[in-house]
């Protein structure tokens, strides 16, 4: 596990975020875009419910048995002619591929699209070591060239429109030249600037989307084309994965590629799927290392709830889905993984200690766990991890006796008790009057007054409900 | 047949009139209406928050004072969505296997009103009348863990008088989320934001829907604008009459 520090709180940063009103604009097009997209091509498929079972007891397999999968891909890999790692966290991964690159002698290496490498800050490593990575990803390109962070898993540059990528691309790779901001041209001026760099490039690396325990096979599902040039062209390719990544057989492959594509870019299927087992004589790499990455994968296998997280196959559709994502975008969430997935992720993997905003970062309205392709039932993994969060902070004192906890616990007896109960109802009643100015409540003090900074409240009644039944049916009826 | 009404604290204390039109609508179709006054929370907002522990005898005081019902019913979906979604599990960390058994049997027992009316009772016109334009939010819990689908709709469009127009966007969350409206009020307000415009968009006179928590956060904010809107839950739209009038 990589030595965590506490993430920034979760409101604070959407705060910030959601007061960036070209950002709102961008993420908002952007998300209501893809939705409809998807909800499109996933409305073809007769079968969506059954790829979405079947996808998720393919996974649910592979995690029951994980530890028997990884050594059965270890030697499909060894034996189709690569090298197998195993980096416990990210310090022991960044160290391999370091050594590894420099074993070749390079100055620089080619990278294909990779959250697993962005997770384990690879990039950062490699600059230490006075090696340069390039990314190829046109988005991840862009993020690289403005020194800015991913803020989605599939797009990472959700949060820039195409004006602010072209003042960008006028600014680094492409000064003094004529450039409009249709997308064509964009990507045209980063397809001149890239292909030198494949053509130079000695070294590449790679996640891995699949990776079948069966054959050794890996699997790069992408749309630009840049995976196929990093993965055929230089001579050694590195690929790091994270150890869920494995699925069973080719048979498990086909679910999954209807699941992926359609969840993800809302495409039938994806412009470019490249598998590659081993080392094939005379084409493509002759030298594969494949570095199989705990960094806290297998403290969230543990969870007998938590690790469904362990199951998701990288697509966003639960980013795109989601009410709170569409409007603060991935930054708020400090990490790679942003959005609902994200947000049962990230605590899991650096510990809630460290990320205790992010599981209360949603609404639990439940439109990830309708999309997710592999049915994580991400609300339910919140709810989870916030019983994980307030059972860490009541083990300190000043824990119990924080405002909510307190407040939690008296409801909690309160509401144990009809008798109680009752009594608080009246209760209730007379204190709200403190704050009632004619017939409404429109300012509430501490942390309720988040709630009347927008919105008004309407007093209790003087007569509750039960009270009212009692003059409706006569004690006797009690 | 009689009915064990859940009024749910939400509405016992705050909104008193959504348990009486419940209990008018089931009367007026000729049921009888029970209501255990033992009653008190299912425990969904404790739960939600992560003071599972906390809720927990809620649990067992829910099951326990509703053991002998035949048919449980709440003016509330996302009561009837934490007893059906949340209880097992959270049986299931009581380590007791007799409340497991007890949540097993109580669950398929307990309904939504309008779940109740449609789906059980296979009613869709209850005799309502409501001469207002009305829109419908599809709460998040009525629509994603109780899958109430249509019911609410089928029952709103045989509602003499009434004038139902689509809600733009009714399956999005309004931003209320328990707990989440306080703690991350910003966001929280971005999605009501949102809603809203969807709302006075339909140039609905009255936003309804199954549950009053979203409506209080819908409707305070519109009472906040002096937007010209109010909410009613949708069983207040049932239990009106032309007579009543």
């Amino acid at each position: 596990m990589t030595s965590s520090k506490p993430l920034p709180l979760f409101p604070a940063a959407a705060k910030a975020a959601l007061a960036d009103t070209q950002l709102r604009r961008n993420l908002g097009v952007a998300t209501s875009t893809i939705r409809a997209k998807r909800a499109r091509v996933v409305a073809e498929l007769p079968d969506w419910e059954d790829l979405r079972a079947a996808g998720n007891a393919s996974k649910a397999e592979v995690m029951r048995h994980l530890d028997a999968y990884l050594v059965q891909l270890e030697a499909a890999v060894q034996s189709a002619g690569g090298q197998v790692y195993w980096a416990r966290d990210a310090a022991e991964a960044n160290a391999i591929v370091t050594a590894l690159v420099r074993a070749e002698g390079a100055g620089e290496v080619v990278k294909v699209k990779s959250l697993t490498t962005d997770e384990i800050k690879l990039n950062d490593a490699l600059a230490a070591a006075g090696i340069t990575a390039h990314e190829t990803d046109l988005a991840e390109l862009i993020i690289q060239l403005a020194h800015d962070t991913p803020s989605h898993i599939l797009v990472p540059a959700i949060h820039k429109n195409r004006a602010e990528i072209r003042e960008l691309f006028l600014r680094t790779i492409a000064r003094r030249q004529e450039l409009s901001d249709r997308p064509a041209d964009l990507a045209g001026a980063a397809r001149t600037y890239l292909r030198r760099t494949f053509l130079r490039a000695r070294v590449a690396i790679s996640g891995a989307n699949f990776a079948i325990a069966e054959t050794g096979a890996i699997g790069v599902v992408e749309s630009e084309g840049n995976g196929r040039m990093c993965l055929t062209l230089p001579q050694t390719l590195i690929t790091i994965m994270g150890i869920e990544k494995i699925i069973p057989t080719w048979e498990d492959l086909g679910v999954f590629l209807q699941l992926l594509p359609r969840s993800s870019t809302a495409e039938r299927m994806n412009p470019y799927t490249s598998i590659w087992t081993g080392v094939t004589p005379g084409d493509g790499p002759q030298a594969f290392h494949l570095i199989l990455l705990d960094n806290g994968r297998t403290r969230v296998l543990a969870d007998d709830v938590g690790r469904q997280a362990l199951y998701c196959i990288r697509c966003s559709a639960c980013l795109n889905s989601c009410p709170v994502y569409s409007r603060t975008g991935g930054h708020a969430y400090g990490s790679v993984y942003p959005g609902p997935i994200g947000a049962i992720l990230t605590p899991q993997l650096q510990g809630v200690e460290n990320a205790t905003s992010l599981p209360y970062a949603s609404s639990l309205c439940g439109a990830c766990y309708e999309v997710c392709p592999v049915r994580i039932n991400i609300p339910e993994v919140l709810v989870h991890l916030r019983g994980a969060v307030v059972r860490q902070q009541q083990r300190r004192l000043a824990g119990r006796l924080a405002p909510e906890a307190v407040a939690m616990t008296l409801l909690a007896r309160t509401f144990a008790s009809p008798w109680r109960y009752e009594r608080a109802q009246r209760l209730g009643w007379l204190c709200q009057q403190v704050f009632t100015r004619d017939g409404v409540i429109s300012r509430l003090p501490g942390p309720l007054s988040g709630w009347t900074t927008m919105r008004d409240l309407k007093p209790a009644p003087r007569q509750s409900f039960r009270a009212w039944w009692r003059t409706r049916q006569g004690p006797m009826a009690i | 047949m009689r009915i064990a009404l859940f009024i749910t604290c939400f509405n016992d204390t705050l909104f008193p009139e959504v348990g009486q039109a419940t209990v008018a609508i089931l009367e007026r179709l000729g049921h009888t209406v029970d209501f255990p006054e033992a009653q008190t929370c299912c425990g969904q907002m404790h739960y939600n928050t992560g003071y599972q522990r906390e809720a927990l005898p809620l649990v067992r005081h829910f099951v326990d004072v509703f053991a002998d019902a035949d048919v449980v019913v709440a003016p509330s979906a996302s009561c009837v969505g934490m007893v059906r979604d949340m209880y097992p599990r959270a049986a299931e960390l009581t380590g007791d296997s007799g409340l497991a058994v007890q949540v097993k049997v109580i669950i398929p027992r307990v309904y939504e009103l309008t779940e109740l009316l449609v789906n059980r009772l296979g009613v869709t016109d209850v005799g309502a009348y409501y001469p207002h334009r009305v829109t419908y939010h599809s709460t998040c819990h009525s629509l994603r863990v109780l899958h109430i689908g249509d019911a609410p709709l089928q029952l709103l469009r045989a509602v003499r008088g009434i004038d139902l127009v689509e809600l733009p966007g009714a399956s999005e969350c309004c931003g209320f989320g328990g707990t989440f409206a306080v703690k991350n009020a910003d966001t929280s307000m971005a999605m009501l934001g949102d809603k809203l415009r969807a709302v006075l968009d339909t140039q609905a006179e009255v936003c309804t829907a199954a549950d009053t928590s979203c409506l209080m956060h819908i409707g305070g904010a519109l009472h906040r604008q002096r937007a010209g809107v109010r909410t009613r839950h949708i069983a207040e739209i049932l239990a009106s009459t032309e007579v009543a009038r």
